[in-house]
């Protein structure tokens, strides 16, 4: 695994730069490392204590070596979905592999970065995902690109499998830059008795982001929650959204969105659920403040029922902040702008995300280090 | 200051979404002295209170206000509660994602990254608040919940008028005994002021109050004694009392710069 190993040659500066998106430099709270750069990986290491329970290579690596992984990949996103899918499949560099061993629970979380670096580039990549039967783990994604890059795109097929009695915790961080195109096209498959829960941050600009990632609850009592914390300025278009389609007796999704919208970004918030089973259920949340005249901000909550006995909600709220809020905490001495700041921070609260201690921090200090930048 | 006015109305009309709800009021409160004021649903306590404060949506639009010698008519939310001016809501809003223990702090003047010293941790843990403190400011919290907080976050403040509204209303005996044990303790302690709203008599119980008024049809009707008040409201209902009282008592508004 080692020979992939040329994270040393990454300027110290650019590696910052995934440092203020997650990545933990000297590894220690983490089982796991990746770094896919511009067009190849760079650098795979699994954490000792992890050896066995924990896979993580390059998906091009791991397709040589597991002939069965054809039969995951493209399973769950249709190559022929739209241009993007289109674009992966005809070429793509990589991307990561990663395989969470039957039974093993993995307390500290893997963490993958994805990084662009070239300008113009566009970065297509493919990853999978396989939580073997009855494992736990935490994985963190860094979509990173470089500051002084002006114009990148990425292109991320993900394809997830959550297998029986699994829980897996994703959170992807999104950091690009304001001239950046994203099109992440992400499915997963959640087995018997199996927990997915995929959170999505993005705090910084970025030119175009739309993503539909969807949830296939097949298992019997399976889970998925969608969460999504996310910050939109400088002209960003971020059409976010996800599904969920509970076809498993007994299945449950939840979704929970907190949007802000300033300066010009607009914000598409879309959420589905679909009921296919008498003794599903779901819940769809949707909060979105609107900071300023210049931004906007549209939440479309969607509830299929195709049983008998669906039961699936949905609260949405979009609107300024609350003057009622503000004034209570002007009354305890904060002045005006302490109370818009400690709202937000509340509003964005990172507890939604149900991570663990050591991420947790992590994430709270993401969102408020870009919460109070502006 | 002793003997002196903290709070000085004078000929104050308020409206309230256009409409006129209090007409031409006039009175002081005194300093280290806790206020009663009574009156039935609707008859402007809320909107006084909260033009004191200077909340929005209540606009005086006639009068003046001074506190402390300063006159604040214009005076902001924030400025009145820097000056050392509280008010304690009946209905507070719920802050989703903000715990109650930061605002506690904020309270303080510390940050949230603070640690409550002993003594105010023991305060927390008196007002029966301890576990309620890492959750989000009034979500989820009971009638007697909240109003615990809000009394705990004045006293944090270190207000030198605390203005109360219906601190009594929704709360069981012992958390009425608590918050207006608690009341008394620290305006005794600071020599602050206090004027609080109330439909009940029991919190006399705990106050220590010689100042008692009728609000009625936005006007004041003033009296020397709550309890006295109280007993005549219990037995003849707001107008009768007003109607028999009025002319023959004097008012606070009578004994003000004396």
């Amino acid at each position: 695994m080692s020979k992939e190993n040329e994270l040393e040659k990454v300027p110290h500066k650019i590696l910052e730069e995934t440092y203020t998106a997650g990545m933990e430099p000297d590894e220690k709270n983490r089982s796991g490392t990746f770094y896919h750069v511009d067009q190849s990986t760079i650098y795979s290491k699994v954490n000792e204590l992890y050896q066995g329970k924990i896979e993580l290579i390059d998906t091009k690596t791991a397709l040589q070596k597991y002939q069965w992984l054809g039969d995951y990949m493209w399973k769950l996103v249709d190559r022929d979905k739209d241009e993007f899918t289109r674009r992966v499949a005809e070429d793509w560099s990589g991307g990561y592999f990663i395989r969470i061993m039957p039974g093993a629970e993995v307390t500290f979380p893997l963490q993958s970065c994805l990084l662009i670096t070239q300008k113009n580039l566009e970065q297509r990549v493919h990853n999978v995902i396989i939580a073997e039967e009855g494992s736990k783990a935490h994985i963190i994604t860094s979509c990173v690109q470089h500051s002084s890059v002006p114009k990148a795109s990425h292109l991320g097929v993900s394809e997830i499998y959550v297998k029986k009695d699994a829980t897996l915790n994703f959170t992807m961080i999104h950091q690009w830059s304001e001239n950046t195109f994203v099109r992440p096209r992400s499915a997963a498959e959640i087995g018997d008795g199996a927990t997915f829960v995929s959170n999505y941050v993005c705090m910084r600009p970025v030119r175009d982001v739309q993503m539909y990632p969807a949830a296939f609850c097949n298992g019997v009592d399976s889970a998925v929650s969608f969460n999504s914390i996310l910050y939109g300025k400088t002209n960003s278009l971020l059409d976010i959204g996800s599904k969920a389609v509970l076809t498993g007796k007994g299945s449950k999704a939840e979704m929970i969105s907190r949007a802000i919208a300033r300066e010009g970004s607009k914000m598409i918030i879309r959420g589905l659920i679909e009921g296919d089973s008498a003794d599903c259920r779901g819940h769809l949340e949707c909060r979105g403040l609107l900071i300023d005249d210049e931004a906007f901000l549209q939440s479309i909550p969607e509830l299929i029922a195709k049983k008998k006995g669906v039961e699936i909600t949905h609260e949405a709220a979009v609107g300024k902040i609350s003057e009622r809020e503000i004034t209570y905490l002007m009354t305890r001495k904060l002045s005006r702008d302490q109370a818009v700041s400690l709202i937000i921070r509340g509003f964005m609260d990172v507890s939604i995300l149900g991570l663990p201690d050591v991420l947790n921090a992590e994430i709270k200090r993401i969102v408020e280090a870009s919460a109070e930048a502006s | 200051m002793i003997g002196m006015n903290i709070l000085e109305v004078k000929n104050l009309s308020v409206k309230v979404e256009g409409k006129l709800i209090l007409k031409d009021i006039t009175f002081s409160l005194k300093s280290h002295e806790s206020h009663i004021l009574f009156g039935p649903n609707g008859s402007g306590k809320t909107t006084l209170i909260s033009a004191l404060m200077g909340l929005p949506t209540y606009k005086v639009v006639s009068g003046s206000i001074s506190f402390m010698g300063n006159d604040i008519t214009d005076k902001s939310v924030e400025e009145r509660a820097q000056l050392g001016m509280v008010v304690s809501f009946q209905n507070p809003p719920e802050i989703a994602g903000v715990k109650l223990a930061d605002l506690l702090k904020l309270c303080l003047g510390k940050t949230p990254a603070d640690n409550f010293t002993e003594e105010e941790q023991a305060l927390i843990d008196a007002f029966r608040l301890t576990e309620f403190v890492e959750r989000d400011i009034n979500v989820g919290f009971s009638g007697g919940e909240r109003k615990r907080s809000e009394i705990l976050q004045l006293i944090f403040l270190k207000p030198k008028l605390l203005l109360l509204d219906e601190p009594d209303s929704g709360v069981d005996v012992e958390s009425l005994r608590l918050i207006a044990g608690e009341i008394q303790r620290y305006v005794e302690r600071s020599g602050s002021s206090a004027l609080i709203i109330t439909h009940k008599g029991d919190i006399l119980d705990y106050v220590k109050a010689k100042y008692g008024c009728i609000l009625l049809g936005g006007e004041f009707h003033c009296f020397k004694h709550p309890t006295h008040i109280y007993e005549d409201i219990k037995k003849l209902g707001y107008e009768e009392c007003v109607d028999c009282r009025v002319r023959t008592t004097e008012g606070w508004k009578f004994e003000q710069g004396k």
